[in-house]
């Protein structure tokens, strides 16, 4: 990934406590750090009240932080007002304005910022036939439909050219497949404008798709920031593997056997290879993870063995999950062929074959 | 048997002859209470004075000519009633700047009220309240007894001694002003709370991203969101100015009438029921114009929402 020599937008050490109830003020950040790139596609992504629209208002000027600097391009501007940063919001509901019409929505930031009408004339244009609305140009926001509104939302916050776009979960109130246009739109949107986004979301689906890095968020702190590939690949710690995509989690006693390589011992006896991220020195038992769709299930015998306790169809693959002997629960991911069979029954003895560099060690 | 045509076409008269029956007590009320009494002023209007008040049935247009003109003694010659046209221009012009002076400090209440957390707003409401619980009269000879001379402004200004004389505040414009502002500016701030609690805020957030200034999100988005308010407020306590009578007969003394004084001034010292009313129905006329100009100018520059 192309790196500037200066992030877009840097968070350091960002602390916001919010007055709780008694002495116990709620920490909504508590000391975050993350440095954004020119032209990222980063996410923030957790459950709800993980902190994350919390960080997003912070940028955007809407709150401020209890302790910590925001930096764009370098200069601080955690205390400047919304309307003094170069950084524009599409907001989860939208928020257009009931009382103009389309275009007069997308030209307001510019109109705000003085520009000539003949100037916001033509870049209203522009944005209209970048979000595809052009002949909705001069309709009431209240005439068009949930996903026009989304475009037009899009188009009002690009118009002023922002350093930095920030997107507060923008695609929760859309149907599934409004959605999953809206996402490659998205995708295509930062690619023609250049420009970085930060994007909301609690969809780890959503976040996996779009971004080109992932900062997991829980409980006010930045657990992992990496690729969609590091995040789902290597989870750092039991919550980001938790939280991202199905997961084995498995109990070990744990050998370190080279550089990064440690074996796993099971409850019921069976060892198998596990990596370990680097700098990061297991003792005695952890947790070790495997994604479902790593392992594979074989008749014979394998790495693991239990007993088939169910299978789960759903269109594309078919999760069986298994009673190992060890009394821990496993679930193997496998496609589904053309024949509708997984070619296993309840209650069938099963081997489980897990490859090189699968199961990782958790830092818990 | 009644095919089923005839059932809906019986069920929808009975429906119709109940909503009669049920609606006639409050048109009863309001024909009596209203529509009777203006015909009565609008008949009185068109007959003779009489020598001790009442009048004689004797058609007449004198009264309507006299709303606006008036006759030399010597001469018999009509020329324009100065005195009326005074009186005129004084109630709409008091009118029309306590309804603004209202909207100035009412807007302000409103959106501190409306900006409280939910739970809070509803206890300066009931101190927004708290005056209607107190007689119109009695509020105001409350005003009264501030701007006598030697009441709490003046003695204070002599105390400090600013001036060495009482300034003469009560008996002027400004006094009738002031009072009619106390008295109305509840019911500016309870319409314009009523829009501006609507508003979403996330609005004033987005302009705020957007760039604009404090100002500009005040101009641009708070303002037109909360003109339904301002347009019910403004009318609110427009009309009733225009016929405000215990407030400039209180604090204007005898000399800065109000048309409501005119009116009754005809009907009592004056003896002249037809003039008292024709002035009334000037008065309506007056509203209902200024009415549909301030609604038709509102309604144009707003366009669809609200």
């Amino acid at each position: 990934m192309l790196r500037a020599t200066q992030p877009a937008i840097e968070a350091r050490g960002v602390t916001r406590l919010f007055a709780g109830t008694g002495q116990n003020a709620i920490r909504a950040l508590d000391n975050v750090s993350v440095s954004i790139s020119e032209n990222e596609f980063f996410t923030l992504l957790g459950p709800s009240g993980c902190g994350k629209t919390t960080l997003l208002r912070l940028i955007a000027g809407f709150d401020f932080p209890t302790a910590g600097e925001i930096l764009l391009h370098g200069q601080d501007i955690a205390q400047l007002p919304p309307y003094k940063r170069p950084v524009n919001t599409v907001f989860q509901s939208y928020a257009l304005f009931p009382h103009m019409t389309v275009a007069e929505n997308i030209g307001f930031g510019l109109k705000m910022l003085g520009k000539p009408k003949a100037f916001i004339d033509a870049r209203v244009d522009a944005m209209l036939r970048l979000v595809h609305m052009e002949a909705l140009r001069n309709r009431r926001t209240s005439q068009i439909s949930g996903g026009q509104q989304q475009r037009v939302a899009l188009a009002r916050a690009l118009a002023p050219q922002p350093k930095v776009l920030l997107l507060d979960e923008p695609l929760s109130a859309l149907d599934y497949k409004l959605r999953k246009e809206m996402q490659i739109e998205l995708k295509r949107l930062q690619h023609e404008t250049g420009i970085t986004f930060i994007f909301v979301t609690h969809d780890q689906e959503e976040a996996l798709t779009m971004s080109d890095r992932i900062a997991v968020m829980s409980a006010g702190r930045i657990r992992q920031v990496g690729t969609p590939g590091d995040i789902y690949g290597r989870p750092a710690e039991r919550f980001v593997a938790n939280f991202i995509g199905e997961t084995n989690f498995l109990t070990a006693a744990i050998t370190v056997t080279g550089d990064c390589k440690v074996r796993a011992t099971l409850q019921s006896g069976a060892t198998i290879d596990a990596t370990v991220a680097e700098g990061f020195q297991p003792n005695g038992s952890a947790t070790i993870v495997v994604r479902p769709e790593h392992a594979r299930l074989i008749s014979g015998a394998g790495d693991l063995s239990g007993t088939v306790d169910n299978i789960v169809y759903f269109g594309t693959d078919t999760n069986i999950h298994v009673h190992l002997d060890g009394g821990e629960a496993f679930t193997v991911r496998q496609q589904n062929a053309r024949s509708a069979s997984c070619g296993f029954q309840r209650g069938d003895r099963v081997g489980i074959s897990i490859g090189n560099n699968v199961a990782q060690v958790l830092r818990d | 048997m009644a095919n089923a045509s005839e059932v809906a076409e019986k069920a929808e008269r009975d429906d119709i002859r109940s909503r009669w029956l049920l609606s006639a007590p409050a048109l009863l009320i309001v024909f009596l209470a209203a529509v009777g009494p203006l015909l009565i002023v609008v008949v009185y209007s068109f007959l003779t004075p009489g020598n001790y008040g009442d009048v004689k049935w004797q058609f007449s247009i004198d009264a309507w000519v006299n709303v606006l003109l008036e006759r030399d003694v010597f001469d018999d010659t009509l020329s324009l009633a100065g005195a009326h046209l005074l009186i005129f221009w004084r109630s709409v012009s008091l009118s029309a700047l306590t309804t603004i002076l209202t909207l100035i400090f009412g807007f302000p209440t409103a959106y501190f009220i409306a900006t409280r957390p939910e739970g809070r707003r509803e206890i300066w409401l009931f101190l927004i309240t708290i005056p209607f619980w107190t007689n119109l009269l009695i509020r105001t000879f409350a005003v009264e007894e501030v701007l006598r001379n030697d009441g709490i402004i003046n003695s204070t200004l002599q105390l400090l001694g600013i001036t060495d004389h009482p300034v003469q505040l009560l008996y002027t414009n400004f006094a009738v002003l002031l009072g009619m502002v106390y008295v109305f500016l509840p019911l500016m701030v309870l319409p314009l709370y009523a829009s501006m609690e609507k508003i979403d805020f996330r609005l004033v957030e987005a302009a705020y991203d957007l760039y604009a200034t404090r100002f500009q999100v005040l101009r641009r988005i708070i303002i037109p969101l909360v003109k339904p308010g301002v347009v019910a407020g403004s009318i609110l306590v427009f009309i009733p100015s225009l016929g405000a009578y215990v407030t400039p007969r209180v604090l204007g003394g005898g000399t800065n009438l109000m048309i409501g004084n005119l009116i009754e001034l005809q009907f009592g010292q004056g003896r002249n029921w037809p003039l008292g009313a024709a002035l009334s129905i000037s008065l309506m006329a007056i509203v209902m114009v200024a009415l549909l100009v301030y609604v038709r100018n509102t309604t144009r520059l707003d366009g669809d929402h609200g």
